[in-house]
């Protein structure tokens, strides 16, 4: 049923992404492809994986944004997946019933027995959580490890996505950003976490969490005095003609 | 957007396919329908068959064809599942309609009916194509108000130029179908061109500041792309069409589908019998050729946010 559910439950698992640690490294992509390659969305298919022009699927994507320019610009790396939206209208466009939203825990999924690979639901997310796998002809997309999270046989403490379990940074964090006393909450309370264009509408589950003011200073970072940026000598006077003298 | 042929041969095939069953239906009840068989058996081959050459087109994009009949489920909340649901639902009272027309060789009362209940079905069902596209909030240049009145109203045209063409070639000129037909034919090139100024002069809200939420720090440009080849969201909805070669196809397309069919249709007031029925059949088949540019530009030259995680500054 691609009508959205009547009933939420009120829980909304999904992950908070903290873009002041994130250093970038694909750690979470590349755990996402490996986990979920054997998983409930196997196969994600690569077409030419060793050729001039590989093609394949991922749930998990890391970009390197350039924010601000000159002096005060800085690198910051970007990872994108599913955000499991509150108002998913990749599951209301689908035609089929393939894709809906879990009452339980606001999980959108798909079905690839019911899709039809229209690829409708690929134009409708605004966010590109969706890739069509040209080889099995149906769309594909993160089930924030859904085999992975409720799975008793692993340790409790494993019960979480393969991205965020791989993170050697501990940037990502899981939990149910519907409860308002989870650490996940807390943190996007604590840290001004927001929703990738909320222009749109589609109130994303998942938060990001900005990066930190720059701390310019020496101290700032915890560095020694010694180390604080070197003042340009001014144009005349005694320091400049010592300042010549030594550049000689 | 990738501009899929499947989906523009459906959209302009079946358009004009409605837009044709939509004037003879209301022909019909204004019992304007000449009794000639031979007319009938073209008019509603040619309607109900490029219906269902679109319906199979749009089949042939899908990963799994086979499985067409669930799209059929989810009308409550899907416009393509309604859109699919009605262009079938359609073929009853069409059928019927043929019926009554090529069969007993009546468009009066409960037939006449049938021709009206198809025109309302037909137009219903490309109003649903239309809102599809205009339901798509990451697509700007889809999501406008600009969208509906250009499907429904190049249905409208396409399909009185096909009227009018058919009926000539079995030596009927009616006038009522050629000033249809010079009523939409300035309609809908007024509304194309609104839909291009549109477009030109407005952009999505979003930009890459908000896709990436980082726009209060300053300005933000994709310094390192994930993955070195395309990916499908690249192919899909990355497809992009120079500036120059979109003004050229415009012209073209304005040319072809509203320029060229406006004057012969014109001609076909002054022209003897034989001339009309050139002018008419050149006119319809250079309209359709028109609007099938037209809506491969529909497509290139549709933004999608996804880009401005991938270099895109605007959507």
């Amino acid at each position: 049923m691609t009508s959205l559910p009547a009933h939420p439950s009120g829980k909304r698992l999904g992950l908070v992404i903290d873009l002041d640690i994130c250093v970038g490294c694909h750690a979470c992509a590349v755990n996402c492809k490996e986990w979920n390659s054997g998983g409930v969305a196997a196969p994600l298919t690569d077409l030419d994986p060793y050729g001039a022009d590989p093609l394949g699927v991922w749930f998990n994507r890391v970009h390197t944004f350039e924010v601000g320019e000159g002096a005060t610009g800085r690198t910051v790396h970007f990872p994108r997946s599913c955000l499991h939206c509150a108002e998913p209208a990749c599951v209301t466009v689908c035609p089929t019933g393939a894709s809906y939203k879990r009452a339980e825990d606001g999980i959108v999924l798909v079905d690839e027995d019911l899709c039809i690979g229209c690829k409708l639901c690929s134009w409708a997310c605004p966010y590109g959580a969706r890739e069509y796998d040209y080889d099995a002809g149906v769309m594909k997309k993160c089930t924030l490890c859904i085999d992975k999270i409720y799975n008793e046989t692993l340790e409790e403490a494993a019960r979480v996505p393969a991205c965020v379990a791989t993170c050697p940074a501990s940037a990502r964090h899981f939990g149910d950003l519907g409860d308002p006393s989870s650490a996940v909450s807390k943190l996007v309370r604590d840290r001004a976490g927001y929703d990738l264009m909320p222009e749109l509408g589609y109130a994303p589950t998942n938060k990001y969490l900005p990066p930190r003011p720059r701390r310019g200073a020496a101290e700032g970072v915890g560095a020694g005095a010694e180390l604080a940026p070197v003042v340009a000598a001014e144009s005349g006077g005694f320091l400049a003609w010592i300042d010549r003298l030594l550049s000689g | 957007m990738h501009p899929a042929l499947s989906v523009i041969v459906f959209t302009t095939a079946s358009g004009a396919g409605y837009g044709l069953l939509t004037w003879l239906g209301i022909w019909a009840v204004a019992g304007w329908l000449p009794a000639n068989r031979g007319l009938a058996a073209v008019s509603l081959a040619l309607s109900l068959g490029a219906i269902a050459v679109g319906l199979l087109s749009s089949s042939l994009h899908l990963g799994h064809p086979e499985r067409a009949w669930r799209a059929f489920s989810q009308w409550r909340s899907s416009w393509l599942s309604r859109e699919g649901v009605l262009s079938v639902a359609t073929y009853l009272p069409a059928l019927l309609f043929a019926l009554g027309w090529l069969g007993i060789g009546s468009t009066s009362g409960i037939w006449g009916l049938f021709g009206a209940v198809s025109a309302v079905c037909a137009v219903a069902t490309v109003i649903c194509t239309a809102l599809i596209y205009v339901s798509l909030k990451p697509i700007q240049r889809w999501n406008n108000g600009w969208v509906l009145p250009n499907y429904l109203v190049l249905a409208a045209m396409t399909g009185a130029l096909w009227m009018i063409a058919v009926q000539s070639l079995f030596g009927i000129l009616d006038r009522s179908v050629v000033i249809v037909a010079l009523l939409c034919i300035p309609l809908a090139a007024l509304l194309k061109l609104g839909y291009w100024r549109f477009i030109d002069r407005t952009a999505s809200r979003s930009d890459a500041g908000t896709a990436t939420g980082l726009g209060a720090l300053g300005r933000v440009q994709l310094f390192e792309a994930p993955h070195t080849s395309e990916n499908y969201l690249m192919k899909e909805m990355g497809f992009r069409i120079a500036r120059t070669h979109a003004r050229k196809l415009r012209t073209i397309a304005l040319v072809a589908a509203f320029v060229v069919p406006m004057l012969l249709t014109l001609l076909e007031l002054v022209l003897p019998m034989a001339g009309v029925a050139f002018c008419a059949m050149v006119a319809a088949v250079i309209a359709m050729l028109g609007v099938l540019i037209e809506r491969w530009l529909f497509f290139a030259e549709a933004k999608h946010t996804v880009m401005l995680y991938y270099g895109a500054e605007r959507a």
